[in-house]
């Protein structure tokens, strides 16, 4: 008993082939999940914030897994940051360009002028731009507050 | 009453079984293997039942001309896909807290204590 804990101390937290197979496979499926949420968001139960914490569970998950390096692989520290600022965009720049051509702000009518698809089509498929911005921002933000925490502000070695 | 029904009862019974089970065993079992052992099993074969039983209940009036009943079909799917998720899901979490409590260093249950 006291030996195989010493051995199982020694390992890395990380190596273990039955938790690193099954992540494995539900990752694709997991971040699937969460783009399937996104995508209902303006009918359905859903939305940019609930889809974008599930997208950022998936690499959190891959992390917790697999280390802090290899889900610094995936997705690095520069692209995260470019990530967490790209959603806010989105939602500001699609209310913006509202304001530009002649309606309020996030009046998604408006951006009939661009595409002629009818402004009610074009009120559904505004909620789903802006949605897709907050799923971004959401995700990348889950990500970075998970690194920061879990490596105690140093984002090289996690738990 | 249709032999579907019949199906679904006998499902859903079996499915709160083993959730009672499941139940009587973290409360009753010694240690904090034992009680995992108990939760982690009972949990995803009652989930898997239970989630069987809503499935084909949700499919009890199927129509091939209505277009309601393919869309009643398909949340059905969307449940088996559930069930599948429980079945890789549940256990790799039972080993993940299993193994942290035994890195951490719990002692299993004896029934009587080996002198060291």
């Amino acid at each position: 008993m006291r030996e195989l804990q010493e051995e199982a101390k020694l390992r890395m937290p990380w190596q273990d082939v039955i938790l690193q197979t099954s992540v494995r496979v539900l990752i694709p499926f997991i971040q699937l999940f969460g783009l399937y949420v996104v995508a209902h968001g303006h009918y359905s139960p859903g939305g940019g914030f609930q889809g974008g914490v599930i997208l950022g569970a998936a690499i959190i998950l891959m992390a917790l897994v697999f280390g802090l390096p290899a889900s610094k692989h995936y997705i690095s520290e520069n692209v995260n940051k470019t990530l967490s600022i790209t959603g806010p965009l989105v939602y500001c720049g699609i209310g913006a360009l509202c304001v530009l051509f002649g309606g309020s702000f996030l009046d998604y009518s408006a951006l009939n002028k661009i595409l002629p698809l009818g402004p009610i089509a074009w009120r559904s498929f505004g909620i789903f731009l802006v949605e897709l911005g907050v799923g971004i921002g959401v995700m990348s933000i889950m990500l970075r507050i998970y690194r920061v925490l879990s490596s105690a502000g140093t984002i090289d070695q996690g738990l | 009453m249709s032999i579907l029904s019949v199906i679904v009862a006998v499902l859903l019974l079996l499915g709160v079984f083993f959730f009672i089970i499941g139940a009587v065993g973290i409360v009753r079992f010694p240690d904090f293997y034992s009680r995992l052992h108990a939760a982690g099993k009972c949990d995803a074969l009652a989930t898997a039942l239970s989630l069987m039983a809503i499935a084909l209940f949700n499919i009890r009036d199927f129509d091939w001309a209505l277009f309601q009943s393919w869309d009643n079909l398909r949340v059905s799917l969307k449940i088996v896909l559930i069930i599948l998720f429980v079945y890789v899901a549940s256990p790799a979490a039972t080993h993940a807290i299993t193994k942290a409590a035994f890195i951490v260093g719990i002692e299993p249950w004896e029934k009587r204590k080996r002198n060291r």
